[in-house]
């Protein structure tokens, strides 16, 4: 069904091909813009109302079930109510920084979707240094939260900006590192090479994805730990925590701006995701060589939306973490795993070149399981000790 | 590529001397390390310049250079900036011409 | 020609985030012109076919010691400026003469040097990032082992300069009893 597969790319060969030829990259270069930012402008809307019914599902109770059919119609309603809000700028604020921050977090966030495989030739840009021209893309819409919060010029802002910054510092690095294992072993930094490097089936149909090894496991977990981090989700959203801070470096934000930053949050979100789908769970192969006949975009979106319903479950699950326990988290246990992990990528990939018995497989595991699970457990356990105070059980009498 | 390399060295001859006139002009220290990075990457700049348009590219001279000045770079800023919050401890000021005691 | 419009574009944002980044009154301004003319300058780089060193700019300058000068900034208090205070140092005659000069050194060979090329060679190979790889860890192998060891111990040394260390002269000294805006409670 590779006609299918290729619907998209089929498409845009079309549409390009009616224009004269000197105008072709412009127009090829815009269709490929608008299609990228319909389909995650739609799944941002989508994905507003899903997660508030997810959350309210486990919380059992409906979720906003009003407007439309279930309640699919509320992102149309809250756009309404967001873009028809006064836009309140404070006298005291800088009115030039508070301008610009918005657009200084989205723009680059945009162009992040750019290096993104999303099917079989279906990467937007394919750059040699795609990985790090994501990451680099990444660390400058940092200083958009800083700016947010300085020109609120208030306590306030100031002192959520600055928790939200130190925070995002703090992930990036065992993001980074998390990543560095799977261009190790594919030796490439293009997004491209590295989805080719999954593809394939070990015999008994395992697909050849990067989670599916020790190593890989453990960077998947530690790419989503450090993701939620720096998308400031919670559990990790001290920054712009309601019942904390106000809302953080967001106080002074209102209608049209707040809306762009709640885009930007969200799209940050859609990127780290499809960077994780690539990474680590082959980007658009399929899992089974029978279920090859579905188009590779598919596989791609059903992936993104298995991971994004996982980052609704944890934020309905688990409890904000205070401001020192994160950066400890990501001080003193993911970044040495990480360096582990590389450690036992790099065992895993000298041990795969020496295939001496049948059950090697097995013992290959075993030992870079056992240099990842062990210091794993110890590390875990020195962090135990940050409570302010030692628990008081108190039982009812 | 049709632009000539003065361009870009006459750029980076502006970004020199801007950086150079804001070091030594401006009375805050903080001020004094961003005219420092600005003049660094005006060095980048003209390295990377005479790699492109220079006899040997594929020897990615200029490139290795620039790679490891950026590298450089950013650990002496962070230790200067380290440096600026001891000061401010034991001086209460960021003007640079506050600093002209030696008396800890 | 698209090029050169893209080059003389970044260009002037460099230099105006370079100007406004040196001439400023409110310091955050300046650091975030600053923060402008890297990104300006990572994009000359990408369009001089240098992929790497314009993503690392980026990565570096604009993502990190920008954010550490913002944090310096706020450490210290910096945004705070007494009303009336020069912003320029005395004897800026001097250093404005002293700076001219030095354009003017560096200009003037550029203009007349005859043997400078017109076009950009043709030996740019599209792999770069292998080529580049092979360099670090071949014939760059000690500047890269330097380099790591340099910024460990840069590490180390700025985390411990800048510790808050509460000795016996720590009270005399003793920090003002105000949010520390970005201090991590980790660090002491």
């Amino acid at each position: 069904m590779s006609n299918l597969d290729q619907v998209f790319v089929t498409l845009l060969h079309w549409v390009v091909g009616l224009v004269p030829a000197s105008l072709q990259p412009w127009v090829s270069t815009l269709v490929i813009i608008l299609a990228i930012m319909t389909v995650f402008g739609t799944c941002f809307a989508l994905t507003t109302i899903l997660e508030r019914k997810i959350l309210g599902r486990m919380q059992n109770r409906y979720g906003p079930n009003r407007v439309g059919p279930c309640g699919l119609f509320q992102p149309v309603a809250d756009g309404i109510k967001m873009l028809t809000k006064e836009d309140i700028v404070p006298f005291s604020s800088d009115q030039v920084v508070h301008f610009l921050a918005p657009l200084v977090l989205t723009i680059p966030i945009w162009l992040a979707f750019a290096v993104i495989p999303f099917g079989r030739n279906m990467t937007a840009i394919d750059l040699n240094a795609g990985l790090l021209f994501f990451f680099a893309i990444g660390s400058a819409s940092e200083l958009a939260v800083f700016m947010a919060g300085w020109a609120g010029q208030n306590k306030y802002s100031l002192l959520g900006a600055m928790r939200a910054v130190a925070q995002m510092i703090s992930y990036e690095v065992p993001l980074v590192l998390a990543a560095v294992p799977v261009v190790m072993l594919a030796g490439s930094l293009s997004l491209n090479d590295i989805v080719q490097a999954q593809s394939g089936y070990i015999a008994g149909g395992l697909p050849r994805w990067n989670v599916l090894t020790p190593w890989g496991l453990a960077a998947f977990i530690m790419f989503l730990i450090a993701a939620t981090a720096e998308s400031n989700r919670s559990p990790f959203d001290l920054p712009e925590g309601e019942s904390e801070i106000i809302a953080g470096y967001l106080t002074e934000y209102s209608g049209f701006k707040y809306a762009l930053f709640f885009l930007g949050e969200y799209m940050g979100l859609f990127a780290i995701t499809s960077l994780a789908v690539t990474l680590f769970l082959g980007g658009w192969h399929a899992p089974l060589p029978v279920l090859e006949w579905l188009p590779s975009w598919f596989w791609f979106g059903l992936k993104f939306s298995a991971l994004i319903f996982g980052f609704i479950w944890i934020r309905a699950t688990l409890p904000r973490l205070r401001l020192d326990q994160m950066l400890s988290l990501a001080w003193k246990f993911l970044v040495p795993l990480a360096l582990l992990n590389l450690l036992a990528a790099a065992v895993w990939h000298w041990s795969g070149q020496c295939r001496l018995f049948p059950g090697s497989m097995a013992v290959r595991w075993l030992v870079c399981a056992a240099i990842l699970v062990f210091p794993g457990i110890r590390l875990g356990r020195s962090l135990n000790g940050l409570s302010a105070t030692p628990r008081q059980y108190r039982y009812a009498k | 590529m049709t632009t000539p390399l003065s361009h870009y060295l006459v750029l980076s001859a502006l970004l020199f001397s801007v950086g150079f006139a804001g070091a030594v002009l401006r009375r805050n220290v903080i001020l004094v390390l961003i005219g420092i990075e600005l003049m660094l990457n005006a060095a980048n700049l003209n390295f990377i310049g005479f790699w492109r348009y220079g006899a040997h590219p594929e020897a990615l001279t200029g490139v290795m250079f620039a790679i490891f000045s950026i590298a450089i770079a950013a650990a002496e800023a962070a230790v200067g900036l380290a440096l600026v919050i001891a000061i401010y401890r034991h001086r209460r000021t960021v003007q640079v011409d506050q600093f002209n005691s030696l008396k800890g | 020609m698209p090029s050169d419009i893209t080059f003389y574009l970044l260009a002037a944002l460099t230099l105006a985030g370079a100007v406004a980044a040196m001439s400023l009154r409110n310091i955050v301004h300046c650091v975030l012109c600053a923060a402008g003319a890297f990104a300006g300058l990572a994009g000359i780089y990408l369009q001089l076919n240098a992929e790497f060193v314009g993503v690392a700019q980026l990565l570096v300058y604009v993502g990190a010691v920008a954010i550490l000068l913002v944090f310096t900034i706020l450490l210290t208090h910096g945004a705070d400026v007494k009303l009336g205070s020069a912003l320029i140092s005395s004897g800026w005659k001097t250093g404005l003469a002293i700076s001219a000069l030095v354009l003017v050194c560096l200009v003037v060979p550029v203009l007349t040097s005859p043997g400078l090329r017109h076009e950009a060679a043709s030996g740019v190979v599209a792999p770069m990032m292998q080529k580049i790889g092979e360099q670090l860890m071949g014939q760059c192998v000690l500047p890269l082992e330097t380099t790591g060891l340099l910024l460990t111990a840069a590490l180390l040394g700025a985390v411990v300069i800048a510790m808050n260390d509460k000795t016996a002269a720590g009270p005399k000294t003793g920090v003002p009893p105000n949010h520390e805006a970005g201090k991590e409670p980790g660090l002491r």
